[in-house]
């Protein structure tokens, strides 16, 4: 297995030529803020309010096919909220990952429901289970749980047996 | 002592509101459409799907599924478990296939952990993998046939499906919650038997597929029922997540075991079959070769089976043979240390996604470096192929509806988890 690349500098000399890294960058320069490469595969994170331009950046690149998007809550610490995209690109055999850092306390992001429409149940999944909105979402309700339960049960300060 | 819930009773007044309000309805005028729910305990749903269906007449104008009935909160439930215990969990998410299931869990870590699966671990699972997409199409077929009133076939479909249960158990211990991968490897070298068993059950089996087809495909009823029904075109398919065999029916040629290879699949020959006719007939065709591609896979891993061990050569991550336990201190140690307090997966975030029988089963885990994952999230995919359920149901006939839901295959487990 290739060695993991941790740093935006290291990403960039090595996978510069990287269909997704070039379009995003052609497009805009400072549309990535980090850059990982681990286990293979390639993780981009952009700033919360560039995420749908990057979404249409990569689709016109090639990353024809959205595959999952799901939060992962880094509760205490803060960026509390990472989202994570995963886009793959039938043509070219391969996927990128985009991050999207969002603060607890803001737990807000646009929709790419507009890019993707397969992405609404996974927006719905995530604002049931985590408290993200997703602006522009067509139909942003609860999914899994009930209507009208209270909380968000997949955040870390959620206890794993719920509250009795 | 708590005391019994007061049934809700409706008031008198409540009742002829609702009279009022059904009067008031008819007296608009006949062009209104009808909000229709159907579910969640109906047949034909496949466990407990809801769809509140706008009909006008006979005619779909919109579907929206409810669903959400079956979540136990298994990703959650993931993060309060060690990495290996995680794998039993994986089975009950999607209760037709829990291999593949298995598969891409334990791909995933062993990709996070960076170990290396011996050949004939990679074959052996191989071969339940599509042992296991036979069993899930023939559950499919049957049911599929079974809704669409096609009665016999079910019967047919099980007594075969039998057969990989009777294997299964043989192999696991289990006929349907397996279990039996192991995150580098499988839980025990299989029964000596087990190879006849499979070897037997292949080659009866592609007779038992020509049985089924004389069964379905030349019935006119079978046929007016599934051709130019739910249609559904490439672009639609791809924007909406659908993948597997409606995917692949709808003239996308994708198959994750041919193109993006995992656990060996590329030391193996099949074909990925597609058809351009966008409908039900086509995942019904497609499903069917599947199972013979199947076939031809499980009989590839049989007949090139490799020696060697089935467990990747880290004893500190897989528990060591009832020998070494009993007569080395060290396995006895690492079998203590184990099942005591887990192993430590280095911090990282990995995506390993497979080709269910449904579709894309993908794993997302992410470790902080302890022995629990941090997160696991699965990517399945009758959750997303659900979403193409309007627009392959839109327009057409209520009777359609029906039809549609049996081509797409669909999970309540693994889409509510």
């Amino acid at each position: 297995m290739a060695d993991a690349l941790l740093t935006k500098e290291a990403v960039m000399e090595a996978h510069g030529a990287n269909a997704a890294i070039a379009a995003l960058l052609t497009a805009d320069s400072s549309i990535i803020t980090n850059a990982k490469f681990a286990c293979n595969e390639l993780t981009l994170t952009v700033p919360r309010e560039k995420i749908v331009t990057a979404c249409e950046i990569v689709k016109q690149a090639g990353y024809n096919f959205f595959e999952d998007v799901t939060a992962v809550d880094w509760y205490p610490s803060e960026p509390r909220f990472q989202l994570s995209y995963h886009i793959l690109s039938m043509g070219l055999k391969e996927r990128v990952r985009l991050c999207v850092l969002l603060d607890g306390g803001d737990a807000v992001v646009d929709s790419i429901t507009g890019v993707w429409p397969s992405a609404n149940f996974y927006e719905r999944e995530i604002f049931d289970l985590f408290g993200i909105r997703f602006g522009g979402h067509p139909n942003l309700r609860r999914i899994m749980m009930p209507e009208d339960w209270q909380g968000h049960p997949l955040r870390k300060d959620y206890p794993v047996e719920g509250y009795r | 002592m708590a005391t019994a819930h007061e049934p809700e009773v409706l008031s008198v007044e409540d009742v002829v509101a609702d009279v009022d309000r059904h009067h008031a309805h008819d007296a608009e005028g006949a062009d209104q459409t009808m909000v229709l729910n159907m579910g969640p305990q109906h047949p034909s749903t496949h466990g407990v799907l809801r769809l509140v269906l706008e009909i006008d007449g006979e005619t779909v104008i919109s579907c929206a599924p409810d669903i959400g009935y079956l979540h136990t909160g298994i990703e959650k439930t993931c993060e309060a478990k060690f990495y290996q215990q995680v794998v039993p969990l994986t089975d009950r998410i999607d209760y037709l296939c829990p291999m593949t299931n298995n598969l891409a869990y334990c791909l995933a870590v062993e990709k996070l952990i960076g170990l290396e699966i011996p050949e004939r671990a990679q074959y052996l699972r191989v071969m339940l993998n599509e042992l296991t997409r036979i069993n899930s199409h023939l559950v499919w077929l049957g049911t599929h046939a079974m809704d669409v009133g096609a009665l016999t076939v079910f019967l047919y479909c099980f007594r075969e499906r039998e057969d990989i249960l009777r294997i299964f158990e043989n192999v696991s211990g289990q006929r349907m919650m397996t279990s039996y991968f192991r995150i580098g490897g499988l839980a025990l070298e299989p029964p000596l038997d087990f190879y006849d068993q499979v070897r037997n059950f292949l080659k009866t089996f592609p007779e038992k597929i020509d049985e089924y087809q004389n069964l379905l495909t030349g019935n006119p009823i079978w046929i007016n029922r599934l051709k130019n029904v739910g249609h559904l075109s490439a672009a639609d398919a791809i924007a909406l997540g659908v993948t597997g065999p409606p995917l692949r029916a709808s003239g996308v040629d994708w198959d994750l075991r041919r193109d993006m290879p995992y656990s060996g699949y590329e030391k193996f020959q099949f074909k990925v079959p597609i058809s351009n006719d966008c409908d039900v007939w086509a995942r019904y065709v497609i499903r069917l070769e599947e199972m013979r591609e199947s076939v031809k896979i499980a009989q590839q891993a049989l007949d090139g089976l490799p020696t060697g061990r089935i467990t990747a050569d880290a004893p500190k991550m897989i528990l060591p043979d009832r020998e070494q336990m009993k007569t080395q201190m060290e396995a006895l140690i690492h079998h203590f240390k184990i099942v005591t307090e887990g192993f430590a997966v280095p911090a990282g975030e990995v995506y390993q996604a497979v080709e269910s029988p449904r579709g894309e089963m993908g794993y997302y885990v992410v470790s902080d470096g302890t022995a629990k994952p941090y997160r696991v999230h699965m990517r399945n995919p009758s959750f997303a192929t659900l979403q193409a359920l309007e627009t392959m149901c839109k327009g057409r006939l209520l009777a359609d509806v029906v039809a549609v839901i049996g081509s797409i295959d669909i999970v309540l487990g693994e889409i509510d988890r």
